[in-house]
């Protein structure tokens, strides 16, 4: 094997593993509670994880959390920046999730017709 | 390929192993199939997290969050809240991984608290069994470095000697010295060996080591070999040890798939060869000349030195022999510099140090960190004091060929140095502790016992003087000592610490002599007789 072979796989995995890591760009959390389970959130989460699996996005963190209470809301999903403030979105079906992927998690622009609350 | 969007790490070792890790494992995967989550939540076995006795441990990743004492039967409950609507799991012994990493302040008392990992730094985070993940998180980079920026062997040797690193195995001899003199021996024939049959009693440092990060006793391996002018090598390990030996062989199967290990390493013109011999458990091949004799299919006589290991070792060629812990130091000083590794630890013994800690305490495990640490710290800090709210009585450091210190002592600094100027020994970093209860002559009894029991028989001071002690250490324990036993006993001592032939009979002093000093009172006679506290 030759160096640049080496360095190749060491970025890889190096992606494969951000999830181990104390710290990444963007975290997304979605509300996993009860309503928020009856609301469809594991379908948000599925659709989450499959367009940023499309898009190849490694320095994202999708996780779950509990209930907000704000259950007319749910699907309820958080999105963290470092450095910026919390964006919570409601009422996220899978389709809104996509489009938050490509607009907030990519492009920096956040869906604001979605927004529930803006957390500092 | 999937992302997946949780990691869950379950180390295992000989402890977690017999807690049922594998039946957890198993579980896991069954209901994570029930469920429909295998595509979202990876399962992966990594090295061991150095807690003893705390069960099946299971982490979930990104949420950093280790669970403790895990039965398959709480797998269900973990999926359903944790890992589906990320709710720690209340009823669960648990504790944030940040807290048991590196460089991140935690707990302040038990094993979660800070500690300073350098060669266990990939323990438990990393799959062992893949290395991808090895190489993603730093390892081989040492290698890589040498060979890019096109270091001489001499170089390297230079690196490591103003690193200050000395031999962890016990004896604290300069590694950079063992590797100059093996490196300027005359002969074209050279090996390394690696001293992995770790046998001291209470010591399982080295087996973390193996068991967490074997590439990164490759890569130390392949860059000594580098430098000490040898293209072959063979790990010495202890054939107990049998997930160190299966996942060791894993990896230099996968080093040499991957070019790393071989002929002709990274196109570098290099090649080196490593082969794993396994030991039969006798305690004294852990002493390099007798583990010489052993590797070559001998009896485990240890020789005659001098001649040293460095120009006359297997096969009379010159040879370096180092320890698992001291190798496991050598990829981060070359990765980072020997100024980076001299910051650590103290001036004559810079570093890391790993600890194994047992006996009467609350967090009986393993620990890694700085030399130089206090002995207090050590046990009240890392090892949560002792057990049941009892008191402190005597810790013996170091393994049987070991110093038993009273509580006068607990403030000495864990280092070579330190060590020697109160007459004990740092030795493999076991820290036995016991508790008011214990009886110091028990102790002593049961050490002659093992060095009787493992005394090689070859030469008469140690043959001899192991029984006697053994012999004298029994009646004092029955009651039955007669008057001048004690003085009986170091003067046997004496004789076999001048003369015998290897460290096994010279070192009986060091138990025998810091256990009547330090606990006179057990040992005094009253009317002709020893008497026991």
């Amino acid at each position: 094997m030759k160096l640049e072979d080496l360095k190749k796989i060491r970025e890889k995995t190096e992606k494969d593993m951000l999830l181990r890591a104390a710290k990444t760009r963007l975290r997304v959390v979605v509300g996993m509670g009860t309503s928020g389970i009856a609301a469809g959130a594991r379908e948000t989460l599925k659709a989450f994880l499959d367009e940023i699996e499309k898009r190849d996005l490694r320095d994202v963190i999708v996780t779950q959390a509990g209930e907000r209470g704000l259950s007319s809301h749910e699907p309820i999903v958080t999105v963290s920046e470092e450095g910026k403030p919390s964006v919570v979105y409601g009422n996220v079906t899978g389709e809104l999730a996509r489009k938050i992927v490509a607009e907030h998690l990519v492009n920096g622009n956040p869906v604001s017709a979605s927004i529930i609350e803006v957390k500092e | 390929m999937s992302v997946f969007r949780t990691h869950v790490l379950l180390p295992v070792d000989e402890g977690t192993a017999q807690a049922g890790v594998f039946e957890v494992k198993r579980r896991l995967e069954k209901e994570l199939q029930a469920r429909k989550l295998q595509g979202e939540v990876k399962v992966l076995e990594s090295g061991s997290v150095g807690i003893v006795g705390r069960g099946v441990i299971l982490a979930v990743y990104p949420d950093r969050m280790v669970y403790f004492n895990i039965h398959e039967d709480d797998i269900p409950r973990i999926i359903d809240e944790h890992l589906l609507k990320g709710r720690v799991v209340a009823g669960l012994e648990h504790a944030p991984v940040a807290a048991m990493a590196a460089g991140t302040a935690g707990a302040r008392v038990g094993l979660t608290r800070e500690q300073r990992r350098i060669v266990l730094d990939k323990a438990w985070t990393v799959d062992p069994e893949n290395i991808n993940e090895v190489l993603a998180t730093g390892g081989y980079k040492a290698l890589e470095r040498i060979f890019t920026e096109k270091s001489s062997p001499e170089a390297v040797i230079e690196e490591i000697k103003k690193s200050g690193l000395r031999g962890r195995g016990g004896a604290g001899f300069p590694t950079g010295m063992k590797w100059e003199f093996t490196r300027k021996a005359a002969g074209e024939d050279k090996y390394v060996i690696c001293n992995a049959d770790e046998g001291e009693p209470g010591t399982f440092k080295d087996r973390l080591i193996l068991e967490g990060d074997p590439h990164k006793l490759i890569e130390a391996m392949t860059i000594a070999g580098y430098a000490i002018g040898a293209s072959r090598g063979f790990v010495y390990i202890r054939g107990e040890y049998q997930l160190s030996i299966e996942r060791l062989g894993k990896a230099i199967a996968q080093a040499n798939e991957y070019g790393l290990l071989g002929k002709n390493i990274l196109e570098s013109g290099f090649s080196f060869e490593l082969e794993i011999k396994k030991g039969a458990g006798a305690y004294v091949c852990g002493e390099e000349t007798a583990l010489i004799e052993s590797l070559e299919g001998k009896r485990g006589n240890p020789r005659v030195k001098p001649p040293y290991p460095v120009t006359h070792g297997l096969w009379q060629k010159p040879t370096a022999v180092n320890n698992v812990e001291t190798l496991a130091n050598v990829p981060a000083i070359i990765a980072n510099g020997a100024e980076w590794f001299r910051r650590i630890g103290t001036d004559k013994c810079p570093g890391t140090k790993v600890f194994t800690i047992l006996g009467h305490v609350e967090y009986p495990g393993l620990v890694e960190t700085d030399m130089g640490t206090p002995l207090r710290e050590i046990i009240f800090g890392y090892g949560g004091g002792i057990r049941g709210g009892k008191k402190f009585k005597a810790a013996l450091l170091g393994g049987a060929a070991g110093v038993f210190l009273s509580e006068k002592l607990l403030d000495v600094r864990m280092d070579f140095e330190s060590l020697k100027e109160n007459k004990a020994v740092l030795g493999s970093g076991a820290v036995l502790v016991m508790d008011e209860g214990t009886s110091i002559a028990d102790m002593l009894f049961s050490i002659a016992k093992f060095f009787a029991h493992e005394s090689c028989g070859q030469c008469a001071p140690c043959r001899i003087g192991t029984r006697q002690i053994l012999n004298i250490a029994y009646r004092i324990r029955q009651g039955n000592g007669r008057a001048g036993d004690a003085e009986t006993m170091l003067r046997l001592a004496e004789t076999m610490f001048k003369s015998s032939l290897c460290p096994l009979g010279q070192s009986l002093i060091m138990p025998v002599r810091s256990a009547l000093e330090n606990f006179k009172e057990e040992f005094a006679l009253a009317g002709g007789q020893a008497v026991k506290s």
